[in-house]
């Protein structure tokens, strides 16, 4: 049983769950007081006969500092939130160097194209894999996203990474894997019945391993 | 030139001068009293409700237990259910007709179709709507809308299989998703719904500003006519956006247009932009009216006036603004522009302001007041602490870095709960229990409504809680059969958990159902003030009559006056009692022209 | 305490002010419809523009394949029409119920209620039809809402010059054209038929009078409505 978000493994999950903790502070803070401050009212102001209830309208004070308190806070949440959203997000954030791939959606399944040898894409050495996505650690890459038919997403929960892949567009996502070993690509959006079972493996190897499966790949090999 | 406007009697509207006795069809089923509609909205939308928490039973039993046949299973043709396993593409339909079923069916008529009609020339002071005929036809297209939905599940292929958002190109290529005739019926369904909901709001817009009783002004109205008003300002905003976006997905399936085909230039995310620029307004539909009604019952059982007034107004106001600018928080995955994400980012993170301004004046209202626990206020107090859980867990997915994981996963779908049914669903609870004497002339029994009540409460945070954390684990919405990923296999656990609260939840639900029902025939009869309250509905017998008041009381205070120092000996200082001090409102100036 | 009766009782005859806007509620409404009206055609003439700003080709070159000058007229139709909905309102408001009547030294004759809604119904009526028209003349061309029908006349020119025809997104154009033509024309023809509704159940009995003639405002305000709308579809979907 995991009672937490998915163990990192890409750069992107130190910020994302640094923010998450920070808002999880923010809320619980702001939910205690409110349930706390419910229950104690409850109790406290139960109905007894013959009490009368204290009469006011309000008070201007405690409206003004109520509004200002969760606006400061969310402003400033926004701020840096958005720091973060422009580093993952933007098309100018993706990292010069980073290692292309091309992810093709389609229903029900991912086919990943490899730069192959000349780790350039759109070359004649590129190929192919349905339902394999291979990358490197420590390595920032790029994935070209496209679809064939529908609206797909790409969601890789370790690597705090999800991206829609939208018939007619190529959207660009980058990411930089921390941690190798296998892990799992689902599709996050509806796209048809067979939306569950829209499964890539992820494999994230060393360098030299990544070369090893590229060469054997490149020899017409299977695995 | 003078004005036309009082010459001669209204060509409709105001409601007769004479009530004679009319026959069973003209007094309940073609009915032009805004009562009755609101009654016949009750019972059909309750049915709705039902119809879709079936539909959540059954993905409950499919997620919990992917592997078991479902118990029942049987009863449902092979096109469904197989061996008594549900199908992947049952599933998928049983999770988009819940949606539709819930949103447009359930909560938004029983907010808007029920408390709207029901309330509004109650609470003004009018004897009926403006346009008492339009009224009748929005309820009627409402149920012709619900019976169309209802029959998608008949016809070859059965109803959509692209969630209630109709995602394009899915939505919109019967070779991709599998559906046909469905799809047609769905967009055919909410363009009648969408017809309903316009006459329906245009009506109460015009019955609230031309139809209060003397002295009823702006800021005397209570603040659940002000929630309904601005929700109708949203719906006749916001639907027809709704309609012409199904308008079109309705040609791409039907004419073979191109709108939203990327292969001849239409664009996918268009349809998103549409649908969401109507969704959001949407969601506020499905959440104002329910603050509105809270705010009536926490004043009243705190015996103390709403803390606030004011800027509670305000805040409906600035919710519904804002409200139309942040639609864009549903798309940050959807490859549009990051830098308008920033933008809708911000406006969304800023609606957080009035909701809290909202939650603390209702605190505000219950310090130091004398709290009486009838039923509708312990529903009203479920929805505050429920519906902060649901507006704090908002701003997980409003912060967009965060939004990555969450996005599309269960805790969207534990958020959209908390919000609907935490908030809407519990206020409903309240108003159906607060208003039943008003529309029934009887009690509903207090010590059922508090066994569900509290039961209620448990299950539902049994229910939707969890989900939260298996959001975080990242279970995708909408999938079939989570056991198939490594990653939420260890989670399955917590889902049957889940499917076990989900089932009781659902079973408590006929406690109320049975009370309801029950109450009809053999509850105790309702004083003419149950709950000692101040607003202008109470003045009348219960039920009222047909036309309500033989002549519209005056309004001499606000709304919420309770415990005033004036009032006495008695906690409560109606809208309608003239004390010594007070005068005749000034009558309405005549309009010179119009 | 009568002094009160007498005045504050909004709801029965005789009618005082409808207290809150100093609209009569039906036109009020009207507004209120209206404004939810703007929402619908936003929808769609939205769609319109994102769709042709993001199309990935040219959109056919006005008068290519639409009728411009037919249109036009139909155009001046519509406007004709507003114009004798103006001429109507004016009639009513100074009492005119009659159809035609003689002015003394002169030849032109007066018009009155019954002549001036005729004509605004006719005119509606007209430019319907001439709708009608054209869209048989265009499907029989080969323009169809899913675009140029194979093997069609339109097609052949289409593939013959590809720019003057915007080929590339014709799917769109013939989806827009129709969608919004069309939902325009349903709304003329929604008008058409309440006001001969009108016409024969209040304008012919002469209901109508100086002081009370709101029937002929509201539709009024829903008739220049919908020729507003026109003269933006004309601009944007046949001259543009």
């Amino acid at each position: 049983m995991r009672w937490w978000l998915p163990d990192a493994g890409s750069t992107f999950a130190g910020p994302i769950d640094g923010l998450f903790t920070a808002i999880l502070i923010i809320t619980g803070i702001a939910l205690v007081l409110v349930e706390v401050g419910l229950v104690t009212f409850v109790i406290r102001y139960r109905g007894r006969p013959g009490r009368k209830a204290f009469y006011t309208h309000g008070s201007t004070r405690a409206e003004v500092i109520w509004t200002a308190i969760p606006a400061v806070t969310m402003v400033a949440l926004g701020l840096i939130s958005n720091h973060y959203w422009v580093l993952i997000k933007d098309k100018k954030s993706v990292p010069p160097n980073a290692y292309r791939l091309g992810v093709h959606a389609k229903q029900f399944e991912w086919q990943v194209t490899y730069p192959g040898p000349d780790e350039k894409l759109g070359t004649s050495d590129d190929f192919t894999v349905r339902n394999q996505l291979h990358v490197i650690v420590n390595q920032p890459t790029a994935v070209e996203l496209t679809s064939e038919d529908v609206i797909h997403s790409f969601f890789v929960p370790e690597w705090r990474l999800k991206q829609d892949a939208v018939p007619g567009m190529q959207i660009t996502a980058w990411f930089e894997a921390t941690k190798t070993g296998e892990f799992e690509l689902g599709c996050a959006e509806l796209c048809g019945m067979g939306h569950y079972r829209m499964r890539a493996r992820v494999f994230v190897h060393t360098p030299d391993e990544y070369k090893a499966w590229v060469a054997q790949q490149a020899a017409g090999g299977t695995e | 030139m003078t004005s036309v406007a009082h010459a001669q009697p209204h060509a409709h509207g105001g409601g007769d001068a004479h009530h004679a006795p009319m026959s069973f069809w003209r007094k309940y089923i073609f009915s032009t009293d805004h009562k009755i509609i609101g009654i016949q909205f009750l019972f059909v939308s309750l049915f709705f409700l039902l119809v879709g928490g079936i539909l959540a039973m059954q993905i409950r039993w499919q997620l919990g237990f992917p592997a078991k046949p479902m118990p029942g299973g049987g009863l449902l043709p092979e096109t469904m259910v197989s061996d008594g396993h549900i199908l992947p593409e049952y599933y998928v339909q049983l999770v988009s007709m819940h949606g539709t079923f819930m949103v447009f069916f359930a909560i938004m008529p029983l907010l808007v179709g029920v408390y709207a009609n029901f309330l509004i020339p109650l609470k003004i002071g009018a004897h009926d709507m403006a346009f008492p005929r339009i009224n009748m036809w929005s309820f009627w297209a409402a149920l012709l809308a619900g019976l169309i939905m209802t029959a998608s599940f008949f016809v070859p292929n059965g109803p959509i299989r692209s969630g209630w958002t109709n995602y394009v190109p899915l939505a919109a290529r019967p070779d991709l998703s599998g559906v046909t005739v469905g799809q047609m019926l769905w967009c055919i369904s909410i363009v009648v719904l969408g017809l309903s909901s316009v006459m329906g709001s245009l009506n109460y817009i015009t019955t609230i500003i031309n139809h209060r009783a003397p002295g009823m002004t702006w800021f005397r109205m209570p603040l659940s006519v002000w929630a309904l008003f601005i929700t109708a300002i949203l719906g006749v905003l916001a639907l027809p956006v709704l309609q012409g976006a199904a308008i079109m997905l309705l040609f791409d399936n039907v004419l073979g247009t191109h709108f939203f085909d990327p292969a001849a230039g239409g664009q996918a995310l268009l349809w998103q932009h549409l649908f969401w620029f109507f969704g959001h307004p949407e969601v506020y539909i499905l959440i104002l009216p329910a603050m509105g009604m809270v705010s009536d019952i926490i004043a009243n059982g705190s015996r103390k006036p709403i803390f606030g007034y004011h800027s509670m107004v305000f805040a409906i106001i600035g919710i519904a603004f804002l409200g139309w600018i942040v639609w864009g928080h549903h798309m940050f995955m959807s490859g549009m522009n990051p830098t308008l994400g920033s933008t809708f980012m911000v406006s969304t993170l800023l609606i957080a302001v009035p909701s809290a301004v909202k939650v603390f004046n209702w605190m505000g209202t219950m310090w130091r007041g004398n709290l009486r626990f009838h039923v509708p206020m312990m529903n009203a107090i479920g929805f505050v602490s429920m519906f902060t859980i649901g507006g704090l867990s908002g701003i997980y997915m409003a912060a967009t870095p965060v939004d990555i994981p969450l996005h599309d996963t269960q805790f969207i779908v534990a958020h959209i709960h908390y919000v609907l049914f935490g908030g809407s669903l519990f206020a409903l609870f309240a108003a159906m229990t607060y208003w039943y004497p008003k529309m029934f002339g009887k009690m509903m029994s207090e010590r059922l409504g508090k066994v569900h009540f509290w039961l209620t409460f448990v299950f539902y945070n049994m229910t939707f809680f969890p989900m939260h954390i298996i959001g975080m684990g990242g279970q995708m919405r909408r999938i079939y059969d989570p056991t198939i990923y490594n990653f939420l296999k260890p989670q399955q656990p917590l889902n049957e958990f889940i499917s076990y609260s989900a089932f009781a939840l659902f079973a408590v639900q006929f406690l109320f159902a049975f009370n309801f029902l029950w109450s009809l025939k053999f509850g105790k009869k309702a004083p003419q003030n149950p709950w000692d309250d101040n607003g202008l509905e109470w003045s009348l017998p219960n039920p009222a009559p047909h036309g309500n008041w033989e002549k519209v009381p005056n309004v001499y205070r606000g709304p919420y006056e309770f415990s005033a120092p004036e009032a006495g000996d008695k906690d409560y200082l109606p809208q309608y009692t003239k004390l010594p001090t007070d005068r005749d409102p000034v009558p309405a100036p005549v309009p010179a022209g119009h | 305490m009568t002094h009160a009766t007498q005045t504050l009782d909004q709801m029965r005859p005789p009618y005082p002010a409808e207290p809150g806007s100093g609209v009569y509620s039906s036109k009020l409404g009207m507004w209120v419809f209206l404004a939810s009206d703007v929402m619908f055609f936003t929808a769609l003439i939205g769609s319109y523009i994102i769709l042709r700003f993001g199309a990935p080709g040219e959109w056919a070159k006005p008068g290519a394949v639409l009728n411009v000058p037919l249109t036009a007229v139909n155009t001046f139709l519509l406007i004709c029409s507003s114009v004798a909905m103006v001429k109507a309102y004016a009639a009513i408001q100074d009492g005119k119920k009659y159809f035609l009547r003689p002015v003394p030294g002169k030849t032109l004759r007066d018009g009155g209620l019954k002549f001036w809604l005729l004509v605004t119904i006719l005119c509606g009526a007209a430019f319907v039809s001439v709708q009608v028209v054209e869209y048989i003349k265009l499907v029989g061309h080969g323009f169809t809402p899913a675009g140029y029908r194979e093997g069609s006349l339109l097609a052949e020119h289409a593939a013959a010059d590809a720019a003057k025809y915007g080929a590339a997104v014709a799917g769109l154009y013939g989806s827009s054209f129709f969608t919004m033509t069309g939902f325009h024309g349903f709304h003329v023809t929604c008008g058409v038929i309440s006001m001969t509704y009108l016409y024969i159940t209040k304008v012919l009995p002469e209901k109508y009078s100086p002081q009370d003639y709101r029937g002929i405002e509201v539709i009024g305000l829903y008739w220049h409505f919908v020729d507003l709308v026109w003269i933006i579809l004309f601009t944007i979907v046949y001259l543009i």
